[in-house]
């Protein structure tokens, strides 16, 4: 019979697979709170909330959504590359849906006007929304393909839609950087009821994920393949469609990061959208505490990590470091949190 | 006693070579499809030079990477650290007490230093080699853009000497259109290839160490078996990789003459896809050194070639992304005949053809 002494309780605590994730965030936020004076100062205009806290959040949203499906990919003993890529290619896809004018070499006065109209747009709002996630499920389902049907290491599989994805999101939009005046479009990502919407988001897909997954048989599915996908092959399930169903669902999630990061900059800008941020993503996973080799997976773990990495970028902006240097400081915040995953280090 | 008769044992051609020989005949079959479809230019050897020219960086650090990558690993931060190099050799070379050998020696010891530590983290450690690399990648790009944000030109006159220096090959060249004859010209970076494959190969075909790294990439658990430190082996093939993408950073910046944020950026895919298409396995255990610097310009060719005809930019990276495919479709194609076992793509049931029938349905019926 195990006593609860709190040796028990302590090892309990930090044997969670939440533990170490949870831990790096909490000893930023103290960092922060001794050294930047009215870190979590939080002001309330027009009835909506404003503050550094808000705002890690609030730009963390991209890389928290991207980090839902790329822990699921993960789980399964993959990895995706490639959804920077195809966040630019879905927000390429709802700018040409929108206003598909600009392609002309030459503009009239009418379709000028039209353009810089913010109610006008050439598709009906909800069905540029559907197109630009379909689009984005399609890219996942190819790498889908790839890695289950056709046995390509994952990580070569999704280098070729990297490479090759923002050339397709330029061959979209022509090359051109659109802007996007649609009124609508733009509330995705700056709109604020009390918090902003794309925090709203992020609780919806996390909440939709852990449904989807824990709710089901789905997340044990995942998991087994993870952990070995020859013996679920044997124990009757279809582990390549249920890797498929992963690789689309990772794509499907690029493509509501892309709507939120062009939304946030009211343009498409097929070379800078998502860039690097599939990299972002990953390291937000093992944060998390998830394995790189598939298995175990825990969503919430991957939303903290994204926060990890989003409040060591803020709190250093806070402190006044160049925006250069941020970058090496996030690299070593990584390295050392990484470092507590290691089976030597948390045996020493 | 001289008749004793030896039959040698037919030797069956391994993995690593096969992948070797078709990247090779791939390469040579594109060579020559661009030259016939663009005599004027590709016919020059001065074309063929440059391509060593321009790209000596990328083919030393794929040696690197390839190395990584047989014994089992990979490493997605050398593009940086060779960024990170040009960028400190650049603001050293410009301080008073910048020198060429001071300079050549911080490369090394960048390289090296990167090399350490994350082959310690991942060897030692035992953490996941795409993370590690990937914070290194972090590490090395935010320290590139801390150490200077501009780019520097590098003025000093020993420096500009190497730069400008030239090897001339006075019997090989062609004559331009008002018939003067112009030699070839080799930059000193070619040598360094040139070396450095030579060194590396034979260090991977005959050495020890470059055995137990096959041996580890293979298949680790039985390496340790077998007796083989495997910690130390996959330790040092960091270190090694490290080193390359120092010794890139300094032809960089030999070539180019300056120091800047954008240096190498990107050069880690690159660097990937030539390795795979060069014949390494991203599994590990496969793998020809002198695949190396054929994947390189193979990619390089494809990419000349799409600029010769005149594609539109937008299509340069979709054509590339798609040749990387057929490759490493052709790649797999290819094992797996030589397993001898039937080739067959694992279609789902509702992705089969419906006039194809399965053999073994056929067997259980009939």
């Amino acid at each position: 019979m195990k006593t609860m002494t709190p040796f028990n309780i302590w090892k309990n605590i930090s044997g969670s697979k939440l533990f170490f994730s949870f831990a790096a965030l909490v000893s930023i936020f103290l960092f922060d709170l001794i050294f930047i004076p009215n870190f979590f100062a939080i002001q309330l205009r027009d009835g909506n909330l404003y503050g550094n806290v808000i705002d890690i959040m609030r730009s963390a949203s991209t890389v928290c959504i991207l980090a839902i499906g790329m822990t699921l990919v993960i789980a399964t003993g993959g990895v995706d590359l490639s959804v920077g890529a195809v966040m630019a290619i879905s927000a390429s896809v709802a700018a040409l849906m929108m206003n598909p004018y600009v392609m002309a070499k030459t503009l009239s006065a009418e379709t000028q006007r039209l353009i810089n109209d913010p109610t006008f747009t050439f598709a009906p709002f909800g069905s540029v929304i559907i197109a630009a996630l379909v689009v984005a499920v399609i890219c996942g389902l190819w790498n889908g393909i790839l890695v289950a049907y056709f046995n390509i290491p994952a990580m070569v599989a999704t280098l070729i839609l990297m490479i090759s994805g923002r050339g397709i999101a330029q061959l979209i939009t022509n090359g051109i950087r659109i802007q996007i005046f649609y009124e609508p479009f733009s509330y995705i990502a700056n709109l604020w009821l009390i918090i902003p919407l794309p925090i709203y988001i992020v609780a919806f897909m996390l909440v939709l994920t852990w449904f989807l997954t824990r709710k089901t048989a789905m997340g044990m599915f995942i998991e087994s393949v993870g952990a070995n996908s020859r013996s679920s092959f044997y124990s009757g399930l279809d582990e390549k469609f249920i890797k498929l169903l992963v690789y689309a669902f990772c794509g499907f999630c690029a493509g509501v990061a892309g709507l939120i990061a062009s939304s946030n900059i009211k343009t498409s800008d097929a070379n800078n959208i998502g860039l690097l941020l599939e990299l972002d993503a990953i390291l937000a996973v093992v944060i998390g505490g998830n394995m790189m080799s598939g298995g175990r997976f825990t969503l919430l773990g991957s939303v903290i990590g994204a926060l990890v990495m989003q409040a060591t970028k803020i709190s250093m902006y806070n402190l006044g470091v160049p925006a250069n240097a941020v970058m090496a400081i996030q690299g070593a915040v990584v390295l050392f949190v990484i470092l507590f995953y290691s089976k030597q280090v948390r045996e020493f | 006693m001289g008749t004793l008769n030896i039959t040698k044992a037919k030797k069956r051609l391994s993995n690593s070579n096969l992948l070797f020989i078709i990247a090779a005949v791939i390469f040579v079959l594109m060579y020559l499809f661009s030259i016939i479809s663009f005599p004027g230019s590709f016919m020059q050897f001065q074309t063929f030079f440059d391509l060593f020219n321009l790209n000596a960086p990328l083919i030393i650090m794929t040696l690197g990477l390839c190395i990584v990558m047989i014994g089992g690993g990979i490493d997605i931060s050398i593009g940086a650290v060779c960024g990170l190099v040009t960028m400190a050799c650049a603001v050293l070379l410009e301080s008073e007490m910048g020198s060429l050998w001071g300079a050549l020696l911080l490369a090394l010891g960048i390289g090296i230093a990167f090399g350490l530590l994350q082959g310690y983290l991942i060897a030692y450690l035992e953490i996941q080699p795409f993370i590690v690399t990937l914070a290194g990648l972090f590490l090395a790009n935010g320290l590139l853009t801390t150490l200077h944000k501009d780019p520097i030109n590098v003025t000093r006159p020993d420096f500009v000497a190497l730069r400008d220096f030239d090897i001339v090959i006075p019997w090989l060249g062609t004559k331009n259109r008002l018939d003067i004859f112009i030699p070839c010209e080799i930059k000193p970076g070619v040598i360094v290839v040139v070396v450095l494959v030579a060194l590396i190969a034979v260090l991977m075909k005959w050495s020890r160490f470059g055995r137990n790294v096959y041996a580890v990439g293979g298949n680790s658990q039985s390496a340790m078996m077998l007796g083989i430190n495997v910690k130390r082996t996959v330790f040092l093939t960091y270190v090694i990789c490290g080193l390359t993408a120092g010794i890139a950073g300094f032809v960089f910046i030999m070539t180019t003459g300056a120091g800047n944020i954008g240096n190498a950026a990107g050069f880690e895919i690159k660097a990937i896809a030539s390795a795979i298409i060069g014949g390494t396995l991203l599994n590990g255990g496969v793998g020809n050194l002198l695949g190396a610097p054929i994947g390189v310009l193979t990619l390089l060719i494809i990419n000349e070639l799409i600029r010769a005809a005149g594609v539109q930019s937008n299509f340069q990276a979709i054509i590339s992304g798609l040749l990387l495919y057929l490759f490493i479709v052709l790649q797999s194609v290819i094992m797996s005949l030589r397993d001898k076992s039937k080739f067959k793509l694992a279609l789902p049931p509702w992705l089969k053809l419906p006039w194809v029938k399965d053999r073994k349905d056929a067997g259980t019926k009939g």
